[in-house]
């Protein structure tokens, strides 16, 4: 009980962290909003109109920073993270609430399926060391070096291009209006299929080396000998035994890149111009769109933070150790 | 402590190790470390298996097994054991299921290290059973629990602690939760790799105690491996010392360590205080443990030993019987008694 009370008050005092830096990082840009609307009209507008877009932004009164700051929190604790500069005047959560879907629908479902794929075969190939398995070692180290984005345009030139079975353009149909018949979800499904791929192949192949050379640890720890002198099947060796051990490293891993799912693909949504949450980042971070970058940075804190969570939780599940006497 | 010297070992063999050769290394040069072991042990014997660091006890037991990590090759030789249904079988031409079969129920092995032979994660009861589930597929999950009780109160473990996770226990109680597990099938051979090294001296006491006593109750043999020659005195009933991958000497436990008829066996036993008896200055042996990869032509303990001539350096002994064949010794010139 009293580990968790610590868990949870240093998990407070890091969101706490995290949202007074997301505070304060956009403020400290050069340059505000209405700036960057005058350079994209070339100046083409009268001192009148400018003064009421600073009104229109909010931006026109002098209020100290620090009643920003308190502003800011209220604001947050009633769940309003403030209106769009750049897709005037929709809330930045209904943004939010539009893109954040399809990034956890996509990315999440690829990162989860790369994990799994990936540590089973990094077990299977740690099991089977010094056999014909270690000749695809060579290959994994290739994918998980190669760049993400370039596996990215090497797969839309060959599924898109070349032999154009899929497509590679957005997350569904232009055609098709958003509505749950099996149209709409089949096309999804096909438009997710490429970028799911990408990071697939480029994610995977961290995780099969990791897990194979923790697999390679373990397999000389002396419980799996004395599990063999048992003469347990070999399966159960192999999965009870040794996977079991191994995977204990790789949690924290996934829980971290779980963290990254809503953050880090904004170069997947850019080449694929997939319409998520990192795309709209990128968009909100040109426009110098503030509220927007703060509502996005927030449910990216957030969600490496629930993740850890999640990891600690999982962790404390699968390692007795790390369990205290309650 | 019982007398280690009486109980009924029979003439039956339960293990018979002949000419077993073992390699390290997959070149053209690998180091030989076990070369030609003859070893037999009788049923409800304690064999100790004694020797310096790195004289390869540890590989017998690993080869002898079939447990051995590369780079270890068994290179040649006969492992004999005699299985629960009387069978003797020869475990290195085994198939993999046959050898599946065989471990455990016919040999079981309780390794050296205490702090690592447990899976952490999962709890002892578990582990304690699953050899049972594995062998004896057809025993329900109630009668698997009632055989983990039974095993942890014949090592005098709290039958509560059947739902421990080894990290909550000391490591004593590891190591007997260990034993426990080696007579889960109850097999005929218990093989213990220095079990009571990484314990403290009462904990070892205790442990070989507890050893003795279960011998006596369950009538199981032991290969009992220890670089601690003083210990063997205590359980074994016989002895056999092991040099360079080979073994130098062996005869019955008391006549062995108090005559040592091998000049190596009594370097060794004069390295140790002894438990009982007067005090003796503490011998040793000189010059270090030979290099397996550069191994003398004749005799391998030559080079250390202060009795030896051109013959012991030209020409390597062999295993020849001495006090009415009670006695093997591996040398040629046998102290005197």
């Amino acid at each position: 009980m009293k580990n968790l009370a610590r868990k949870a008050i240093f998990f407070l005092v890091t969101a706490w962290a995290a949202v007074t830096l997301n505070f304060f990082v956009p403020r400290l840009m050069p340059g505000d909003p209405v700036q960057s609307l005058l350079t994209r009209y070339q100046g083409q507008m009268s001192t009148d109109a400018i003064h009421s877009l600073y009104v229109l932004f909010g931006l026109d009164e002098q209020s100290s920073l620090w009643q920003q700051y308190l502003d800011y929190w209220g604001q947050l604790f009633r769940g309003d993270l403030g209106i769009s500069f750049y897709q005037f005047p929709t809330p930045v959560t209904s943004i939010i609430a539009q893109t954040l879907p399809w990034t956890i629908g996509l990315v999440g479902v690829a990162t989860v399926i790369s994990f799994l794929l990936g540590t089973s075969i990094g077990a299977y190939l740690g099991w089977r060391r010094g056999t014909w398995a270690d000749l695809l070692i060579p290959l994994t180290t290739f994918f998980s070096s190669v760049p993400y984005f370039w596996i990215g345009l090497i797969v839309i030139t060959l599924f898109g291009v070349i032999w154009q079975v899929l497509p590679f353009y957005g997350s569904y149909d232009p055609g098709l209006i958003p509505y749950p018949d099996w149209m709409f979800i089949s096309s999804v499904i096909e438009h997710g299929i490429l970028p799911a791929l990408t990071i697939v192949l480029s994610s995977m192949a961290g995780w099969i080396l990791s897990m194979r050379n923790m697999m390679v640890t373990v397999s000389s720890e002396d419980y799996v000998t004395v599990a063999h002198a048992k003469g347990l099947p070999e399966r159960q060796v192999m999965t009870g035994y040794a996977a079991r051990n191994a995977v204990l490293p790789q949690i924290s891993g996934f829980a971290l890149s779980l963290g990254f799912v809503v953050g880090g693909t904004l170069v997947m949504e850019q080449v694929f111009s997939y319409q998520g949450i990192g795309f709209m980042l990128f968009k909100a971070v040109g426009a110098k769109d503030y509220p927007l970058m703060q509502g996005i940075f927030l449910i990216i804190t957030l969600s490496v933070l629930v993740a850890n969570i999640l990891a600690d939780i999982v962790y404390t599940i699968l390692d007795p150790r790390t369990r205290k006497e309650s | 402590m019982p007398e280690s010297v009486l109980t009924g070992a029979s003439d039956e063999t339960i293990l018979d190790i002949r000419d077993l050769h073992v390699d390290y290394g997959y070149d053209e040069r690998p180091t030989h470390v076990l070369r030609g072991v003859d070893l037999t042990v009788r049923r409800g014997e304690v064999l100790g298996l004694a020797g310096e660091s790195g004289c390869g006890k540890s590989t017998l037991a690993y080869a002898a097994t079939r447990l051995l990590p590369p780079p270890g090759l068994i290179t040649g030789g006969e492992v004999w054991i005699t299985g629960a249904d009387d069978e003797k079988r020869d475990w290195l031409r085994l198939t993999d299921t046959q050898l599946r079969h065989a471990r455990w129920s016919d040999v079981a092995v309780v390794f050296q290290g205490a702090m690592n032979s447990l899976n952490p994660v999962h709890r002892i009861g578990r582990q304690l059973t699953d050899a049972i589930r594995a062998h004896r597929p057809h025993t329900s999950a109630a009668e698997r629990h009632e055989r983990g009780i039974e095993l942890l109160e014949l090592v005098g473990i709290d039958p509560d602690r059947i739902r421990a996770y080894p990290h909550e226990l000391s490591g004593g109680m590891r190591q007997r939760v260990m034993i426990a597990m080696a007579l889960a099938l109850e097999p005929r051979l218990l093989i213990m790799d220095e079990p009571t090294t990484a314990l403290d001296v009462v904990m070892q006491r205790q442990i070989l105690e507890q050893i003795a006593d279960l011998r006596a109750r369950l009538g199981f043999s032991v290969v009992f491996i220890t670089h601690d020659v003083s210990l063997l005195i205590e359980i074994a009933d016989r002895i056999a010392i092991m040099y360079a991958g080979e073994i130098v000497e062996s005869g019955p436990a008391r006549s062995l360590y108090h005559h040592p008829r091998h000049p190596y066996t009594a370097g060794l036993l004069s390295s140790f205080p002894p438990l009982h008896g007067p005090r003796r200055d503490l011998g040793g042996i000189p010059g270090s443990p030979p290099d397996l990869a550069a191994l003398p032509a004749g005799c391998p303990f030559a080079p250390r030993c202060a009795w030896a001539d051109d013959h012991c350096r030209t020409d390597h002994p062999h295993a020849t019987k001495l006090d009415d064949g009670a006695r093997d010794v591996a040398c040629w010139k046998p102290l005197t008694r």
